[in-house]
């Protein structure tokens, strides 16, 4: 007996929202990134809590594929950040608006 | 109120603290390594759900691979943090109370709903009943996930190579 299920998936959400307001509210394209890691941690903390609660493996696997999924976007997203810093100068997004 | 509910709860608040104390910090290098404390709680979680398997890969690729190519990029450049301001408050405000009324919302409808209220057994996924698994009923799907690490990893050679491979054109292009 450990806990309802449902405080599990109040950690997850608040952990969601937490991804969510690193994402939105800092002007730094690094923790942006951060924010998305974060996120992917949520949904990976209540996959593994559901897995638990219908005891099936299904859950643990999606979480195998969210690690590499992560791991993919922080490779390709953090060479994004050293190509647009090498071009600029700078990881603020306010100074990539060139479509403007 | 078990042994396991306690450790739960624990976990739950080191985990929320250290992530609040990541996302509010300035200082990138702090705001990382914070970050890699929330990572090492999940790993923990996951230990304590029953899937140690994923609480060694927890360590091993989001506190240790990701994490630290963090660490590395952020000591690389030098980012001018300090300068970095929050949104006026005119934004905030409309915004922090979507927040909170999404919070109260998600927070209800967990509650109203019967099924969670279920409380979890403890269970172990031993790590070699799950590697044989998911490569008896995942398979497809880990050599979806292998191209897509190949794919990305072809994507970060290309986006690194690009600007070092022609500084002439960069040049130009400064001039124009």
């Amino acid at each position: 007996m450990i806990v309802p299920f449902s405080h599990v998936l109040i950690l997850a959400g608040l952990l969601f929202l937490m991804g969510m307001v690193c994402m939105v509210v800092r002007r730094s394209l690094i923790m942006i990134l951060l924010g998305v890691e974060i996120m992917l941690n949520a949904a990976a903390i209540i996959l593994v809590g559901s897995s638990l609660l219908w005891q099936e493996m299904e859950g643990q696997s999606i979480v195998l594929f969210i690690f590499a999924i992560a791991g993919a976007e922080v490779s390709v997203g953090l060479a994004l950040i050293v190509w647009a810093y090498r071009q600029t100068g700078s990881v603020d997004p306010r100074d990539f608006n060139l479509l403007k | 109120m078990t042994v396991y509910s306690i450790i739960f709860y624990f976990l739950a608040l080191l985990i929320l603290g250290s992530t609040a104390m990541a996302i509010s910090r300035r200082n990138l290098i702090h705001a990382v390594i914070y970050l890699i404390f929330s990572f090492f709680g999940s790993a923990m979680l996951f230990y304590l759900f029953g899937a140690p398997f994923l609480a060694v890969l927890e360590v091993i690729i989001y506190a240790g691979a990701i994490m630290v190519l963090f660490l590395f990029i952020v000591i690389m450049m030098k980012l001018r943090t300090d300068e970095e301001r929050l949104f006026p408050l005119k934004q905030w405000v409309p915004a922090a109370i979507f927040g909170i009324v999404y919070i109260a919302i998600g927070i209800g409808v967990v509650i109203s709903d019967p099924s969670s209220r279920i409380t979890l057994k403890t269970a172990l996924a031993n790590p070699g009943i799950f590697g044989q698994y998911i490569f008896e009923k995942q398979w497809l799907s880990i050599e979806i996930v292998s191209l897509l690490l190949l794919v990305a990893l072809i994507g970060a050679l290309i986006l690194g190579k690009r600007s070092t491979k022609n500084p002439a054109a960069k040049a130009s292009e400064g001039e124009l």
